[in-house]
């Protein structure tokens, strides 16, 4: 069997050695443009976890590689004039060069044919199996990319990755405000005379700091200057450190008929998780256990290969959007405390939790929880039993149970939705205002007029599904909702007048009932939903030309209505082609807040039936996140939160201030079919 | 988790001697439904009038279109082909209903590529609405409706207007990031319950190359994607238990197992792999 591969870095080396290591017959040969001694880039990372399978895949190089290695389990937060240091994440990280000639090393000996110097411009001929291991611009894979379904986008900050010989004794995060915004730093030691240091800002930044128009010696310089206080006089070193955007790269497929990808060629995952390095020798462990295992049938060994490192690598990927997205917009939250920021930074990438970082250091949470509930007991509980306070509403905890769940232990319970009329019910089951009562306190009363969503059968039978023998519905413009539903009448002044004076009233019904939170629907397309989107306003009048103005004018009335909390729950955006996006649904939000909302209730969506959502667990989180960050609102969100950790996390780290969850039912037995009855069945009648 | 089993109406070597066979010999075995694939560009039995047959010769399990591919039909036609089973099968019909995956069923057909998740949205609408009953007999009270497809307009339709869930396939765990996206869009569109979840996977017990050959055929055109399908084939009793126990903990409540082999010896051998 022949095999070549293209590419001498991590992967395709490693690659290279365990073949060899495992099948001496194997003729393996590896392509490398550059020299053996050039490289690029500092240092590279490595988890304890990685280390593992290291060991277990080769001793050889474990060893040499852990010899040389700088160890750390600190991660430490510099953040205006503090530092803030969790303990317990095991990291390790290698001079990229060393761990390159450690792999070169150990392959020759084996008998694999390194070829350093040459040009690879095409796929080579003549192999069973070729590997593209070149890298994000690989040659291999872009020969193929309508096949493999390749896609390149930019993500994150733009950034540059110089060394130092300042020797952090930690993984560092460095932030810096300037004139012309936000850097920050990644920096860690990989030897005992070297650290990488990354500088990254979003690209705004960048170029209000004139960086684009910078040679490479003079954004050094730039940046030594920036960070001269935590460099400690010591230098940058350049290799070549120009300001780049990180490439994600993603595959459909990474392996067509003999052809077969591998590491940052097949996929990148955003340096801010540093996990490049360690998916690479991951695949090439995978790649060589699906060869040995299929007995070198290279076509099943190599779907065996992406079935098996797909799902992993598609998580490592989600988790470093996750990370790069937080890096571009860190500077909305400079405004925390710096135990939230630092939280709310190491839990960035949805892969630690509260509980996660519990088990790791239990000394930051604790500091972390009695932080927020503002206490210096000895004992606290986690964020999700914090009080939360809203003008004089205390609430024991921060969980809201939707209507229909047990609430005993909530701190809030929902409604579910109220019509202000009964035109605006959604359904002939939907209360009004005038047959409705709390069933548990304290609780949110959900005010609406489903507008054109009206009239509608009950939501066991479906959604949206229209009733035989309906009523006339309201809406900003004439356009049906949904297949089958009827055309709203375009609501008009006296509408408007009786609509404001339906709010009114219910919110006067509210305060005698002893509701404790007033949330007003401005989500989901309901009536004053319908005004705010472009989708569903057409209109020319004064209510087009500013689609806040009817709902802004609800809110005015009943604020002055209503004295205690005062919520909205807002579709923050359509998921949709021209209707509102996160950016607009922000700037409504700012707009609520400013007109006296006390808290975003944070949804998304349904504007119109076809929109784009992704529903998963946590799918509301990142807008609930921008929403109290940006518009410094707080934050009422649910998007299927299943467990109190998520609570805890969410909460913690500041991105919502009240959750609602979804707990499974809390039992442990299950239901069985009865085993006898499948043994008789089992044996078929002919 | 309740296991029902596939008909083989896309496998080579069905007739309908067989087909019916295999029909009652499930009803009396231990499945609890009773399903069809759907695919126009193939040699295959029409999922329809497969169940049609099907429900002349059973009278116990749920007979399911796993999925049918919705759009290829106008509204009215697929409700009156869909209650007709469900009227011809004693109410027992589970239907699926989805956009499918490939291009040339639709070219085939006649019918625009372009706009088929709106349509399958508006075929919804126009079955759970009852639009038309009054005119369109025979009544589609009672008809189970699932949606399938992993796009978020797929979940979100699922979601608004079926009673369920229908899964494509894959391991456990595929299944279980499928089941928190349809929980998920359950709660977002305000259903009360849960949405009930159907997976499914393939097997074959006896001429296992058979079955590959088959699954290879039947998913050419997803190119390299056939050799993962094959890959997941349910080849031994082991591995078909530790299926259907994977489905059971991730909370699906019906796992159609799909045969691969043309042969009624193989519902002998699935009825004993699940037993046993």
């Amino acid at each position: 069997v022949k095999v070549s591969i293209v590419g001498a870095g991590p992967a395709g080396l490693y690659l290279a050695l365990l073949l060899k290591k495992t099948e001496r017959a194997v003729d393996v040969r590896v392509f490398e443009r550059n020299a053996p001694d050039a490289t690029f880039g500092w240092g590279v990372v490595f988890s304890e976890e990685t280390l593992g399978a290291l060991r277990e895949a080769d001793y050889d190089t474990h060893l040499a590689i852990t010899d040389t290695f700088a160890r750390w389990d600190r991660v430490d937060i510099h953040y205006r004039d503090r530092v803030l240091t969790s303990r317990g994440h095991s990291f390790s990280a290698i001079a990229r060069k060393q761990l390159l000639e450690i792999l070169q090393r150990r392959c020759r000996p084996l008998g694999v044919d390194l070829e350093f110097g040459v040009e690879v411009d095409r796929v080579p001929d003549g192999a069973d199996l070729v590997v593209g291991a070149d890298g994000a611009n690989s040659v291999v894979r872009r020969a193929y990319e309508r096949e493999l379904g390749t896609s390149v986008e930019p993500e994150g900050c733009k950034y540059v990755w110089f060394g130092t010989d300042l020797v952090f004794d930690a993984f560092t995060f460095i932030f810096r405000e300037t004139e012309h915004g936000l850097f920050q730093v990644h920096a860690y030691p990989f030897d005992e005379r070297t650290s990488t240091f990354i500088v990254e800002c979003p690209e705004a930044t960048w170029r209000r700091a004139g960086l684009d128009e910078l040679s490479e010696e003079e954004s050094l310089a730039f940046c030594e200057h920036l960070f001269a206080r935590d460099l400690e006089g010591h230098e940058l070193f350049s290799n070549r450190s120009i300001w780049l955007s990180f490439p994600k790269v993603t595959n459909g497929v990474w392996h067509h008929g003999r052809i077969v990808l591998l590491g940052d060629a097949a996929h990148t995952a955003h340096f801010s998780i540093g996990s490049g390095t360690k998916l690479a020798m991951e695949d090439a462990i995978a790649l060589r256990d699906a060869l040995v295992r299929r007995a070198w049938d290279v076509e099943a060994a190599l779907v065996d290969y992406e079935l098996e490192r797909q799902p992993v690598v598609e998580r490592t990927q989600r988790a470093a959007s996750e990370s790069a997205a937080y890096f571009g917009r860190v500077a909305s939250y400079a405004h925390m405390e710096p135990i939230q920021f630092a939280f709310n930074l190491l839990t960035r990438s949805g892969r630690i939790t509260h509980a996660g970082l519990t088990v790791r250091d239990p000394a930051f949470t604790r500091a972390l929880d009695s932080w927020f509930g503002r206490t210096d007991a000895f004992v606290t509980p986690p964020p999700m039993f914090a009080p939360f306070r809203l003008r004089a509403l205390e609430l024991p905890n921060r969980v809201v149970v939707r209507p229909g769940t047990p609430a005993a232990g909530a701190g809030l319970v929902l409604s579910g939705f109220v019509a202000v009329s009964p035109e605006g019910r959604i359904t002939p089951e939907t209360p009004t205002i005038a047959d409705w009562a709390p069933a548990a306190r304290p609780v949110a009363l959900q005010l609406g007029h489903a507008g054109r969503r009206s009239a509608c059968c009950p939501r066991s039978v479906g959604v949206d599904v229209p009733l035989r023998d309906g009523w006339r519905l309201v809406s900003a413009s004439p356009l049906p909702y949904g297949p089958f539903s009827a055309v709203p009448d375009e609501l008009d002044e006296d509408g408007m007048t009786t609509v404001r004076e339906d709010f009114v009233r219910a919110a006067t019904r509210a305060a005698e009932l002893g509701v404790d939170v007033l949330e007003l629907d401005f989500a989901h397309g309901y009536l004053l939903a319908s005004f705010l989107s472009p989708l569903s306003n057409h209109r020319t009048d004064a209510y087009g030309e500013d689609r806040l103005r009817f709902p802004l004018q609800v809110l005015d009335d009943v604020r002055d209505a209503w004295d205690a909390v005062l919520s909205v729950r807002l579709s923050v955006t359509d998921w949709a082609r021209r209707g509102v996006s996160v950016d607009e649904g922000i700037a409504v939000a700012r707009a609520l807040a400013e007109h006296g909302c006390d808290l975003v209730h944070v949804v998304a969506g349904q504007t119109i039936p076809e929109d784009r959502p992704e529903h998963r667990r946590g799918f509301l989180t990142s807008l609930s996140d921008r929403v109290r960050a940006e518009a410094r609102v707080p934050t009422l969100v649910g998007g299927h939160l299943t467990t109190p950790d998520d609570v805890n996390t969410i909460v913690g780290a500041g991105r919502g201030d009240l959750c609602i969850l979804d707990l499974p039912p809390a039992h442990v037995e299950r239901e069985r079919t009865p085993a006898p009855e499948l043994v008789d069945r089992a044996v078929i009648p002919s | 988790v309740n296991i029902g089993v596939g008909l083989p109406t896309t496998t080579p070597g069905t007739d309908g001697a067989l087909l019916l066979e295999w029909a009652r010999r499930a009803d009396a075995g231990p499945f609890s439904s009773l399903a069809v694939l759907d695919r126009l560009v193939y040699d295959s039995v029409e999922p329809f009038a497969a169940l049609a047959g099907a429900a002349a010769v059973t009278a116990r399990v749920r007979l399911a279109t796993m999925i049918v591919i919705g759009p290829l039909h106008p509204a009215a036609l697929l409700a009156k082909q869909a209650a007709s089973v469900h009227t011809l099968s004693g109410g027992r019909l589970t239907l699926g209903l989805a956009v499918g995956a490939r291009l040339d069923d639709y070219q085939v057909a006649g019918v625009e590529h372009r706009g088929r998740g709106r349509r399958l949205s508006e075929q919804l609408a126009y079955l759970r609405g009852d639009v038309d009953a009054d005119r369109i007999g025979p009544a589609r009270d009672g008809i189970e409706l699932l949606v399938g497809g992993g796009s978020g307009q797929a979940y979100a339709r699922m979601a608004r207007y079926a009673d369920g869930y229908a899964h494509n396939g894959g391991p456990p765990r595929a299944f279980a990031g499928a089941a928190a996206r349809a929980r998920a869009a359950w709660r977002d569109l305000g259903r009360p319950g849960r949405p009930r979840l159907w997976g499914q996977g393939y097997f074959a017990l006896g001429d296992i190359e058979r079955g590959n050959a088959y699954l290879r055929d039947y998913y050419a055109f997803t190119g390299p994607f056939a050799e993962r399908i094959v890959a997941a084939n349910l080849t031994s009793a082991r591995a078909i238990r530790d299926f259907v126990r994977g489905y059971e903990e991730e909370g699906c409540d019906e796992l159609v197992l799909f045969p691969t082999v043309a042969d009624v010896a193989e519902l002998d051998r699935l009825a004993e792999a699940v037993a046993g």
